[in-house]
């Protein structure tokens, strides 16, 4: 499944959206797979039957809900294990390296759809990404119990407020890949999963080197200033 | 004209579409407000009942709901599905939670591929859907439902009414879906106050004083629908109807079940006193107006209204009457505007549920300065008040809220900030933890001292708190568990929590005690100057005194 990078930065045609969030560094995981799975979830479809004459019938998306531990939040994912994996290795890869960038970790992660466009031999095949999915997190650490508790709840309102944002970029109907034809498949969705099929998509991340302890210092503020009656 | 456009089979399917995606729509809602967590599964084969390709299942009762309340229409403009989530508390209150709406309106997209783009997006919606279901804050409420309330829900077919909602509501949207014949819109307005609730009769009246009864009972939708609980077990392989539900909520269900729904209304409102001059502090006495509601009026609506509210009426000062509870041995009788209006005596009816309830009256009237035992006219009540007002000056706001009865926890607090959830109104434990109130000054609002508490009544709310160890001030969706950080034993009844709260009502000091109904305030100011008069004579050994000290 490899295709050439398709450039720098976005195509021109590719929708751009970025998400924020601060989280302490035991909830980094829950987060990004809340995020990562709900826009997966309206990004996948069932199992595409071809039949002849061109037609096809697609299989069932089964739904569960999924309670998060350390934050006071709970979100939908579609029920496909292999799915669930694929997005875990990704977020633990990236909470590792975030960790080990040092204790103010500065980080993003990223889901990209992409449709492929198959060349001819010599040139390899194009990626060309439709959809651009962006995760800004700032990891804080707090000092105490007090400002953990406050923690699980605020990161649960914000975590609200982006799967609220999420589901109005998905409702304004924008681009979406045409319906590919039996040979076409596999340039637009990723068919190796044996219950669900998601459109083609990557995920990446990137650290950022620690500003310093900005971050944390105003996290801890904010914090403060709620406390402060 | 518009239906030409459409081919025949193109406006069957979509009928179809939009009836089952109706249908679907409820049952995602109403499964969401189950109170637990769902999981269905992906099936690669397709199944060909599974409707937008979503394993969505169908709880028949659920459905039934649907057909009765769409009676074979389809949503269309002015004509919306509409699913109100409710919460039911075990005492009997309720309270509108969230409207859900299937809406359509007119903006037509012609283009648009009935079979393939319509089918797809409405797909996609109902994903939206259940996302969003679990991000509002009826989520977490239902999540923990069970002991002390119920979620309900209840389906109608017509114009959308989110007066019950409270002020400042929210609105989300979850998505739109354009056809040839109309544009579908799913949304979802909800509460965020979650501790009061106003009439709707107290928005659209003028304010007038006292009570009103309203035996009226219909709601003005076009089909009163029953409430149901969301939460009860489909069993897996029978369809059959009605599984059991538990005993918390088969009291819900049976009062539901044939009325159309009910609601004990409540409203907290500023009340306006007469008060003397802010120079009278230590012997200020107020009359103390608690709240008590009923909770056996399950087939009348009670409103409560305040003398005035908010700007002008500064000058009628009415003091602020109440309804009594209702409780076997002391009917009260309620204070009405005007004999005229004939505000009848509530009967008084068994207490609802348990020992605690007939505990948890409130003060009798008979013990209130202001109150008048006979029906008073308005004019009456106007002219104590004023009585009182030309002896006392100008009256001013005193007060946002009073409650009489188990406030022990403002012994511990600044003067300003009042615990809700100590308090014995319904939806206290929703409440905010601290509430504004200017003047909650003990010394001049004694509390009374509690009654005694059956250990259920401590129990049933044990879960609702005020947990200030937390920390949190004013959320708008107020955690209600209070968790202590230890010790949360869940064999006993008795938790750390639950023992905090009954250990910080101690009862009051006699000294403290002010006998209401023995003295009025004209009377005290009346004994100052004579007060006044001997601590002068005697100023001469508190000088002595007080070289002894130095």
């Amino acid at each position: 499944r490899c295709c050439a990078p398709s450039g720098a930065g976005p195509a021109m045609n590719c929708r751009a959206e970025v998400l924020e969030v601060s989280v302490e560094g035991r909830q980094v995981e829950e987060a990004m797979l809340a995020v990562l799975h709900t826009v997966l979830l309206h990004r996948s479809t069932g199992k595409f039957h071809y039949k002849k004459e061109g037609t096809y019938s697609i299989g069932t998306v089964g739904t569960q809900d999924v309670d998060c531990d350390f934050i006071d939040f709970a979100y939908v994912r579609v029920s496909s294990e292999e799915l669930d994996r694929a997005l875990r290795k990704a977020v633990g890869e990236f909470k590792d390296a975030l960790r080990s960038s040092g204790s103010d970790g500065m980080g993003q992660i990223s889901l990209e759809f992409y449709q492929k466009k198959k060349s001819r031999w010599p040139f390899s095949d194009e990626c060309i990404p439709w959809e651009l999915w962006t995760i800004k997190v700032n990891v804080v650490n707090l000092a105490n119990e007090q400002e953990r508790q406050i923690c699980r709840e605020k990161v649960g309102e914000k975590l609200c407020e982006k799967i609220i944002n999420i589901v109005e970029v998905m409702n304004r109907h924008e681009y979406l890949p045409k319906m590919p034809t039996q040979s076409e498949v596999d340039n637009v969705f990723d068919t190796s999963l044996k219950d669900v099929q998601p459109y083609l998509y990557k995920i990446s991340y990137q650290i950022t080197d620690s500003l310093g302890t900005s971050v944390t210092t105003t996290m801890r503020r904010l914090i403060k200033d709620t406390l402060a009656l | 004209a518009m239906d030409t456009d459409l081919s025949s089979q193109d406006r069957k399917d979509l009928d179809k579409f939009i009836k089952f995606f109706a249908l679907k729509t409820v049952q995602v809602i109403v499964q969401a407000r189950l109170g637990e967590k769902i999981c269905t599964r992906s099936s690669s084969s397709p199944t060909g009942s599974d409707w937008f390709n979503l394993a969505i299942k169908d709880i028949p009762e659920v459905t039934h709901e649907a057909k009765k309340a769409l009676a074979g229409q389809l949503p269309a403009v002015g004509r919306s599905m509409c699913v109100e989530i409710s919460l039911k508390t075990s005492e009997g209150d309720s309270m509108e939670l969230e409207i859900w709406c299937l809406e359509m309106n007119e903006k037509c997209d012609k283009e648009i591929k009935v079979s393939y783009t319509v089918y797809n997006r409405l797909s996609l919606l109902l994903k939206s859907l259940l996302a969003i279901t679990r991000v509002t804050p009826a989520y977490r409420l239902s999540r923990k439902q069970g002991h002390e309330y119920v979620i309900l829900y209840r389906i109608y077919f017509g114009e959308v009414q989110l007066s019950g909602l409270g002020e400042g509501f929210q609105t989300v949207r979850v998505g739109t879906v354009g056809t040839p014949v109309g544009t579908i819109t799913l949304s979802c307005a909800y509460r965020i106050n979650l501790a009061f609730m106003s009439t709707r009769q107290f928005e659209r009246t003028p304010p007038i004083m006292g009570i009103i009864i309203d035996h009226f009972v219909d709601r003005p939708y076009p089909s009163s629908s029953p409430m149901h609980p969301c939460n009860y077990r489909a069993g897996e392989d029978n369809g059959a109807a009605y599984p059991s539900v538990e005993d918390s909520q088969e009291v819900c269900t049976t009062s539901f079940s044939t009325s159309p729904p009910s609601q004990c209304v409540f409203t907290v409102t500023k009340a306006h006193f007469q008060t003397p001059p802010p120079v009278v502090t230590d012997t200020l006495k107020v009359p103390v107006m608690g709240l008590a509601f009923s909770h056996q009026l399950s087939s009348s609506r009670l409103s409560y209204q305040p003398a005035a509210l908010g700007v002008g009426s500064a000058d009628m000062g009415y003091p602020v009457l109440f309804a009594g509870g209702l409780n076997a041995a002391h009917p009260h009788q309620l204070i009405g505007p005007g004999k005229e209006g004939g505000v009848p005596p509530i009967p008084s009816q068994p207490a609802h549920g348990t020992q605690a309830d007939q505990e948890r009256m409130c003060t009798p009237l008979d013990g209130i300065h202001y109150s008048a035992a006979t029906p008073s006219s308005s004019e009456d009540t106007e002219t104590v008040s004023n009585s009182s007002e030309g002896k006392c000056g100008s009256p001013h706001d005193l007060l946002e809220t009073i409650f009489i009865r188990k406030v022990g926890a403002f012994v511990n607090k600044p003067i300003n900030q009042v615990t809700m959830a100590n308090l014995d109104i319904p939806f206290a434990m929703f409440a905010p933890k601290n509430v504004e109130l200017e003047d909650n000054d003990p010394m001049v609002n004694p509390p009374e001292s509690p009654e005694t508490e059956s250990p259920l009544q401590g129990s049933l709310h044990s879960e609702g708190s005020s947990g200030s160890s937390t920390g949190n001030t004013h959320d708008d969706f107020v955690m209600i568990d209070f968790k202590p950080a230890f010790s949360k034993d869940d064999i006993l009844p008795m938790d750390l929590g639950t023992f905090y709260r009954e250990f910080q009502n101690p009862p009051q000091l006699s000294s403290l005690s002010i006998d209401i109904g023995a003295q009025s305030m004209a009377e005290d100011l009346d004994s100052l100057p004579e007060k006044l008069a001997v601590h002068e004579k005697n100023v001469k050994e508190f000088d002595a005194f007080v070289e002894t000290l130095q």
